[in-house]
């Protein structure tokens, strides 16, 4: 018997796991587009919207009975001539800020627009305040005495202190 | 004094950090706030649950103050939610109407016929295309609509009697005030 034999049906599944695709992007088929532009155009857009019921989920990727609904209403309204924007602003008005994956730059959403960058600006400063604090600290006065010391400290060092 | 801030300055940080993630804890993400509160109601014109010739519309929400309910026979929370409004009806309080959401009529009509009717009338809106103006993503959901047609409110989740006398009903009672 061989020793792989035992590993046999592990094997098989690994092998039937690979192979087996991805569940396909659930509903594209079922839309026609004339054009493969415009079928890439409407992926795009699903793909930057949020589906309310799975919510990490993209409009595009979601299966809830509620992206069904939504992604016929987007082919509908893009099929008609509406814009993008239209779109967007169609869905927003209905359930709101939430359904887009990039929030819109408002008021109430500056602190996660422009937080980061006040925090870097904090930082940067803050860097700079300690980095010139050291430089100050690198330069301290020495007596005369004192540098007298050093440099016959130094001067005893050439040559012996190598031998360590 | 720069000796404390040293100090101070951190520990504020992180006290304000402890406050949102705090917050953070009791925030259910499932609960979307509405851009609907304060619009006037969406136009639509549905017919009638139990009469398909008759229909009803925005129109019938003009002039008093009353409950949208967002239900459908498939809704299991709907179920729960169904006799704490069977029990609002009989108090009389509030006008409720009911928006029966992608359902099949004729079940529709037996659920009602068998837990009993809490609603004024019914909306039959089966390819939930009115569901989608009023931005529903998850039955059951209530709103509150006052005197002028204007949304005031939205619960999202069935309604219990502690959100009934904690949320609804003081709001019912000031609108009608």
């Amino acid at each position: 018997m061989s020793p792989l034999k035992p590993l046999f049906p592990i094997l098989l599944l690994s092998l039937v796991m690979v192979a087996s695709p991805l569940p396909a992007a659930v509903t594209l088929e079922s839309f026609t587009f004339p054009t493969v532009a415009e079928k890439q155009h409407f992926k795009d857009l699903i793909g930057q919207l949020r589906c309310l019921v799975c919510q990490n989920e993209t409009l595009a990727d979601s299966d809830a009975d509620l992206a069904h609904d939504l992604r016929a209403e987007v082919y509908e309204m893009m099929t008609s001539g509406k814009s993008d924007q239209e779109v967007i602003d169609f869905l927003v008005n209905r359930y709101g800020d939430f359904v887009l994956y990039k929030p819109p730059v408002k008021p109430s959403t500056y602190l996660i627009w422009y937080g980061p960058f006040v925090l870097l600006v904090i930082a940067a400063l803050l860097l700079l305040r300690a980095v010139g604090r050291q430089r100050q600290v690198q330069e301290p006065a020495i007596s005369a005495e004192d540098s007298k010391r050093l440099e016959r400290l130094l001067g005893d060092d050439t040559g012996k202190g190598k031998q360590g | 004094m720069t000796r404390h801030l040293r100090y101070l300055v951190p520990l504020a940080i992180f006290a304000l950090l402890v406050a949102f993630l705090f917050r953070g804890l009791s925030l259910d993400p499932k609960l979307v706030p509405s851009p609907l509160v304060g619009k006037p109601v969406p136009a639509f014109t549905l017919t009638r649950l139990d009469n398909p010739d008759v229909t009803i519309s925005d129109a019938d929400f003009k002039g008093k103050v009353s409950l949208l309910n967002v239900w459908a026979t498939w809704c299991v929370s709907c179920r729960r939610e169904h006799e704490v409004l069977v029990q609002l009806a009989q108090t009389g309080q509030v006008d409720i109407y009911g928006l029966n959401y992608k359902d099949n009529r004729a079940e529709a009509n037996r659920w009602l016929s068998q837990l009993g009717n809490p609603y004024i009338a019914n909306a039959f809106d089966s390819d939930g295309r009115v569901g989608i103006d009023w931005g529903v993503y998850g039955a059951p959901e209530t709103f509150i609509i006052d005197r002028e047609g204007i949304i005031r409110h939205k619960h999202i989740g069935p309604l219990t009697i502690e959100i009934l006398n904690d949320e609804i009903l003081p709001l019912v009672t000031k609108l009608k005030s």
